[in-house]
């Protein structure tokens, strides 16, 4: 049956279909709904792990018993497992492993746009790259054979317009796969004199798959008119050169990235005058072109920051196009904010009015760096506010103590920030950590996690007792205060800044757009008694602005939370 | 046929998925291949959003680029004036004439801008302009919006309304159906 789905949703498919048993991951955009996806099949058991690494290491667990296994993450997700990815490389698999991976590329939410195709090089393991959802379904399931055919784990790489676009697809039945596990030291026990034993076989392994690619239907040659020039290219970069050029010129597309064909790709290159490399970020073709020592064109013409775009790819192989009408208005910029009744507003005008330096971490609550409140100071990765709250305390003996916090979300937390937390109590500094708790993975759309109570498939769960966990790694100061009473909120903040040791603060309250949340009415503008102050302006919320003067709520987004009303020294934001 | 491009805009949880989900239905069962792009994350966070929708004989591209837009269905008046470079030469622009205020305007550090429908016309864009919310409210909730212009947009296609009732019983809770349904109504009547 034809259906139309997201390039995720088309990955979840080809797990089903190719009998895959166990999915582990850690959500990341734009990577999640291949794993939500996944869970709606009843056949596969998929769960949220804390991070990337432990999804990993779980989805390895399940290959080596004989099942078909996936992980799935974003980018930044593969740093955090590239601990077992580089010796899973070795060990190779029973049951084929295949792990997705998203790319960000112009990070339309993310922190960096590495190119994840590195490392499939580093790790010498092959990679699929597919260019739509029909691909993302048929590459997912001849990864799988892949995997089990060369003994190795296989990475999908997937992007944004890969993931996030629908497009078309053909659906099959579900194979089911079972292998038995074996007894196998020398394979899976990765001490040095097995290892050394192991990393031959990867070489060799590597250049088999070289000899598969050159036969392999994933890298095909597609016709074109004109020969001129002929162009090299994969995954959405494909796209863009086909929507421009049509059948022009002859196409050489790549549906394995890693490792590339050698004489394919010289053959093509022989048949055209001029060898064109178009690729999103980095020259990755095009280095293994030159190392081939053809000649060709590639990031001095595209370059290697953000994404591609038909036009572009139009402008480079001079192909006309014209931009339609503009206006003359100046047109404001539309930034994202804290949505209205989010409970890190208050925690942040606290932090905001108390001018501390607030290290920050990854979640909705990096907005806290946006105007008006611009209360956070550093976003690096998981988990990176809570251990570097640490050496900034060390460094400077701790004269900034009493002025520096740093903050982080329940999830980020689990997935990275208790190490940081161990560190903190065992080697001694005194700074003070804000868990910002609102009992959801916020900013990659309502995922659960080990602090809910409820795992993947929205089944009751161990909840993590974020208070006793704080205080067993050694923390004795550990608060609980609500982010809507911002009187709280800053005698907390305030007390445990003095404090002469290290302490935690939990800002409890859940996500304003959790389904089960029950929400006040929106407040209402008593026009007489507002004087026109703006001190209810300077939380940033989306739903209070100016008009004629007076303060004006807009009843559609206002959750009744309250925090603005308790700016107002007038009484004039008041429940209606 | 020429690939056709339709693009979704409007503000982070306006509820343009649901929109594009919609479309890409009754494009699907109308026999065209099909591809429908969105994004999701960060900008949803009350962000300036974007969908772009594209059928034809064989889509390639995912995205639409400047100067490709047929049609350009807003949301909300300053973000259909945001993208107006997307359209053809005598291209559409569907807006619903509500007005929400990016954080630059709260803060006061930007002005929204007046005068925005005439400034498009001026520009050269049609503009089909409509109080969607009005409708919206009336069909029983403000949410209801992104209905509402999608019964609109119905009128530029020939699918019969009865194609567009069977897409979006697929894709709304049966609760939220009969009140989606109004809107689209009261959408396509305007």
């Amino acid at each position: 049956m034809k259906q139309l789905i997201l390039g995720n949703e088309a990955v979840a498919r080809g797990l089903y279909e190719a009998g895959c048993a166990f999915v582990s991951s850690y959500p990341g955009t734009p990577s999640t709904e291949i794993t939500e996806a996944a869970a709606k099949y009843p056949e596969v058991y998929a769960e949220w792990a804390p991070n990337e690494k432990v999804a990993m290491e779980a989805a390895f667990g399940a290959c080596l018993a004989g099942r078909r296994s996936f992980c799935g993450m974003k980018h930044v997700g593969l740093n955090v497992a590239a601990d077992p990815l580089f010796t899973i490389a070795y060990t190779g698999v029973n049951a084929g492993l295949v792990i997705g991976v998203a790319d960000d590329p112009a990070m339309h939410s993310s922190q960096n746009e590495q190119d994840s195709r590195h490392y499939a090089r580093a790790a010498k393991i092959p990679m699929l790259e597919p260019s739509d959802s029909a691909e993302a379904l048929a590459f997912t399931k001849m990864a799988y054979e892949i995997s089990e055919a060369f003994d190795t784990p296989v990475l999908l790489r997937m992007c944004t317009r890969i993931s996030h676009a629908q497009s078309v697809v053909d659906t099959a039945e579900r194979v089911e796969v079972r292998k038995s596990y074996q007894k196998d030291i020398g394979k899976y026990v990765m001490m040095p004199a097995n290892a050394r034993g192991r990393h031959p076989v990867v070489e060799r392994r590597t250049a088999e798959l070289i000899r598969y690619a050159e036969d392999s239907p994933l890298d095909r040659v597609e016709p074109g008119r004109d020969h001129t020039i002929g162009i090299l290219t994969a995954g959405t970069a494909y796209q863009y050169v086909k929507e421009v050029c049509a059948d022009t010129y002859p196409v050489l597309k790549l549906g394995m990235v890693w490792p590339l064909p050698v004489e394919k790709i010289r053959s093509f290159a022989a048949s055209v005058d001029k060898l064109v490399v178009v690729e999103e970020l980095d020259g990755f073709l095009e280095s293994h072109c030159r190392d081939l020592g053809l000649k060709c064109v590639g990031k001095e013409w595209f370059g290697p920051i953000g994404e591609l775009s038909p036009l572009a790819v139009a402008a480079r192989l001079g192909k006309p196009w014209s931009v339609g009408p503009k206006t003359q208005a100046q047109i404001p910029a539309r930034p994202p904010v804290m949505c209205a009744g989010c409970p890190h507003r208050g925690l942040f005008y606290t932090l905001h009015k108390l001018k501390l330096t607030v290290l920050g971490d990854i979640g909705c609550y990096t907005l806290g760096a946006v105007p008006p409140l611009a209360a956070l100071e550093t976003c690096i990765c998981m988990g990176a506010s809570v251990s570097g709250l640490h050496g900034f305390s060390k460094a400077l003996e701790g004269a900034a103590d009493d002025h520096t916090v740093a903050v982080i979300g329940d999830s980020t937390f689990i997935h990275s920030g208790i190490t940081g937390l161990v560190n903190t109590a065992y080697n001694e500094s005194k700074g003070t950590l804000i868990i910002l708790d609102n009992s959801i993975t916020g900013m990659t759309g309502h995922q659960q996690n080990p602090t809910t109570g409820f795992n993947l498939k929205g089944d009751p769960c161990a909840k993590i007792d974020l208070e006793t966990l704080c205080r067993a790694v050694g923390i004795r100061r550990v608060r609980v205060v609500d982010p809507y009473d911002l009187r709280q909120c800053e005698a907390a903040v305030r007390e445990e800044l003095a404090a002469p040791e290290a302490s935690v603060i939990i800002s409890r309250r859940p996500c304003a757009l959790l389904k089960y949340v029950k929400h006040k009415a929106p407040l209402a503008v008593d026009r007489d008694r507002c004087v026109g102050c703006k001190a209810c302006m300077k939380i940033g919320c989306p739903a209070i602005s100016m008009a004629a003067g007076k303060a004006r709520i807009d009843t559609t987004q206002c959750v009744g939370c309250g925090v603005c009303g308790q700016l107002c020294r007038a009484e004039a934001l008041k429940e209606a | 046929m020429d690939t056709k491009n339709v693009m979704i805009v409007g503000v982070g949880g306006q509820g343009s998925l649901l929109a594009s989900k919609l479309l890409g239905k009754v494009l699907l069962a109308g026999g065209y291949d099909v591809k429908v792009s969105e994004v999701h994350g960060m900008s949803q966070r009350g962000g300036s959003v974007v969908t772009y929708v594209r059928f034809g004989e064989k889509v390639f591209s995912p995205v639409i680029d400047r100067g490709q837009a047929d049609l350009i269905v807003s949301f909300e008046l300053l973000e259909a004036a945001r993208w107006t470079e997307y359209l053809k030469p005598g291209g559409t622009v569907i807006v619903n004439t509500q007005r929400i205020d990016p954080m630059p305007v709260i803060t006061g550090a930007a002005a929204y801008p007046q005068g925005l429908e005439e400034a498009m016309a001026a520009a050269g864009v049609r503009v089909d302009a409509m109080d969607a919310l009005a409708l919206a409210e009336q069909a029983g909730s403000a949410k209801a919006v992104n209905l509402v212009l999608m019964g609109r947009l119905s009128r530029y296609f020939d699918f019969p309304q009865e194609a567009w009732l069977q897409a979006l019983a697929q894709s709304v809770p049966e609760k939220f159906l009969e009140m989606n349904k109004k809107a689209f109504v009261l959408g396509a009547q305007a």
